[in-house]
């Protein structure tokens, strides 16, 4: 399968001298589209930076970073306009849906388009569409705060897609869902990523959804990325995974 | 390209409009306060137009006969009257006094002029019902709004006068109403003594040899009939030919009588630069102190309607919005708030200007010139607000 991202030897250093924090110590991770993968990790060990790396929301110190076919930043090179290259190769899901307030669940979903230039009827038809394929097309007049937690969910999945983007990044996308729904939310997740051909990665701290994935990066103390080959990840071992190096011997 | 700021106008659009709504009454009081300038200047102006005066002759080395004492001899407009250029002169007396109006007091400038054809230079305009004055004494010309009716007997020190004429917008230069009678009564009312007074100076004469020579007591009533009376007026309102020059003329009253005169352009100077130069000051004062309030409740209140908007800011910098989306969507805002205002604070201004007091007059240009300064205090209003925008970390969006 083609490359969604890719991180080769990615460094994030803050400060310099004898006060730098190395947050991430040469980072190599990679998700293919239409793959759906977890990033676990305790608190403190760089799962945040590395999130903020792959949004393209800060740069990294060195290394490459590619999504799809584009290098967007290689040892001191990067993209210039971080903002374009967020919205048009990015998707965002967030822990709580924080969706606009004041925009219908249309406009919600249809903003990116129109911020990418797309006339408004055609980018709120896009917006209905994906709303009708996540089951939420009948709430497309509705007010984000009409809405159930659920549906408020699928309406930041549909946001996130909206723009067909290479890759999607969800943190904690669960953590708000009983365990029904969060197993139905990352059933969804998997098959958009097919759907849409998305690479998603999602950061989880939530023990039910973990032993659904096929590959899980786990980020620890010693901020590297360490990749968990396909079927050892089970509930009860990637709980263990939370409590650091201990639980690394377990695995 | 979807208009954010509206969207989210129209999503909280009571709390917008009731905070529009109290920025507008304070935008109503800022143009009030302008349009009490502006009230003050026309009164001004409106003195000088309905004195059908081209030049004001007064006692020399005053600002007379408005914004100092003047005082000369009603005579001296006989010479004036014979000058080259003058086509009409006419002595005026003005007095400022408290009268009684029904169980309340009024104040009103009593103007003394002489009997004359509407037009002379003194005599009242803008007739709205009645007549002129035409009997030499106890008649009254009022203004409107000194609140006499047609009718109405006014008392003026000892006499009474009947009310036969009614005026509009004749005004002193501080606004109170005119209240025009004879010449000979304007100088009674202005000069005349009480009768504690006469029987003083009387005594007085009397007992003074040099007035009142042994054998000879017509001395003694000549000089108490003398000093009984006044003849004085305040000013020779005078206007010249149509093809003489206001100046030319003036300096020729000056030079041959050796009084002080003045043109329209020098009076409405004294009057707008001089008299009400101090009120003007503290009006300005309190424009730009309203200014300064309007510009910091915008900026307060656009500010905490953006900082209560950080997360959906920082979640549409993280999808992509560019900053100068977001920039805008905060300035249509506050431009929304400041027309909001502007629009609630002329209607007040208009409603509650005429229970002013004072005249309030509310200028088109001033309103224009309103709008854009309230526009662009809400732009620079706002910029506190961007800022706060603009320093937001999308990554406040993502947790961790």
């Amino acid at each position: 399968m083609a490359d969604g991202i890719t991180l080769e030897n990615v460094v994030k250093t803050y400060g310099n001298g004898d006060t730098a924090v190395h947050a991430l110590r040469g980072v190599n991770m990679s998700v293919a589209k239409g793959e759906v993968v977890g990033l676990i990790g305790p608190s403190g060990s760089g799962k945040s930076t590395l999130l903020k790396c792959l949004g393209a929301v800060i740069e990294p110190t060195s290394g490459k970073m590619t999504i799809g076919d584009q290098c967007i930043y290689d040892n001191g090179w990067k993209v210039r306009d971080l903002r374009a290259l967020r919205r048009d190769l990015i998707g965002f899901i967030f822990q709580a849906p924080y969706l606009i307030p004041f925009l219908d669940v249309t406009d919600n979903v249809a903003l990116l388009p129109m911020l990418a230039g797309k006339p408004n009827a055609v980018a709120r038809k896009m917006a209905r569409d994906l709303l009708d394929a996540l089951d939420v097309g009948h709430r497309a007049a509705a007010m984000p705060s009409q809405l159930s937690g659920g549906e408020q969910q699928r309406v930041a999945i549909a946001r996130a897609l909206i723009n067909r983007p290479p890759v999607i990044l969800a943190d904690e996308p669960t953590a708000p869902l009983d365990g029904q729904r969060a197993l139905a939310v990352v059933a969804l997740l998997n098959d958009m990523a097919q759907q849409f051909d998305t690479a998603i990665i999602i950061v989880t701290h939530d023990e039910k959804i973990i032993p659904t994935f096929k590959r899980l990066y786990n980020i620890r103390e010693g901020l590297t990325v360490e990749e968990i080959p396909q079927g050892i990840a089970s509930p009860a071992p990637a709980v263990a995974l939370f409590e650091g190096d201990t639980a690394r011997d377990k695995v | 390209m979807i208009s954010l700021a509206g969207r989210d106008i129209l999503h909280g659009w009571g709390k917008f409009v009731l905070t529009g709504v109290g920025l507008g009454l304070l935008i109503g009081v800022t143009l009030s306060m302008a349009g009490v300038y502006r009230g003050m200047v026309d009164d001004a102006q409106a003195l000088l137009d309905n004195s059908h005066a081209d030049l004001w002759v007064v006692q020399k080395d005053t600002l007379g006969p408005y914004a100092e004492p003047s005082s000369l001899p009603e005579d001296s407009e006989r010479p004036i009257q014979a000058m080259r250029g003058v086509a009409q002169a006419a002595g005026v007396t003005y007095l400022t006094m408290q009268i009684a109006q029904g169980d309340k007091d009024v104040r009103v400038m009593v103007v003394g002029t002489e009997m004359g054809e509407p037009g002379m230079p003194g005599q009242p305009t803008h007739l709205i019902a009645g007549r002129q004055i035409v009997r030499g004494h106890y008649e009254a010309v009022a203004d409107v709004k000194s609140g006499f009716a047609l009718g109405d007997r006014v008392k003026v020190r000892r006499n009474f006068y009947t009310v036969v004429g009614l005026t509009s917008r004749m005004v002193s230069s501080g606004g109170d109403p005119m209240l025009f009678l004879s010449l000979k009564d304007a100088q009674a009312a202005q000069f005349q003594k009480d009768s504690d007074a006469i029987v003083r100076q009387r005594a007085r004469t009397e007992a003074n040899p040099q007035l009142n020579p042994p054998g000879n007591p017509a001395v003694a009533a000549a000089v108490n009939a003398v000093q009984s009376g006044n003849t004085n007026v305040n000013a020779v309102l005078v206007t010249i030919t149509p093809d003489a020059d206001p100046d030319l003329v003036a300096d020729a009253i000056r030079r041959w009588q050796r009084l002080t005169v003045y043109t329209r352009a020098e009076m409405e100077e004294i009057l707008v630069q001089k008299l009400i130069a101090n009120s003007a000051r503290q009006i300005a004062m309190f424009l730009v102190i309203l200014s300064i309030v309007s510009a910091a409740i915008v900026a307060f209140i656009i500010y905490t309607m953006t900082i209560g908007k950080i997360r959906e800011i920082a979640v549409l910098k993280l999808i992509g919005t560019r900053n100068r989306t977001i920039s805008w969507m905060i300035l249509q805002q506050a431009l929304g708030l400041g027309l909001i205002g502007f629009v609630v604070g002329k209607i007040a201004a208009s409603l509650w200007a005429p229970f002013f007091p004072k005249y309030v007059l509310l200028l088109p240009a001033d309103s224009i010139r309103g709008f854009f300064a309230v526009m662009l205090i809400c732009t620079l209003a706002s910029v506190l607000a961007i800022q706060a925008a603009l320093k937001v970390d999308p990554a406040e969006a993502i947790g961790g």
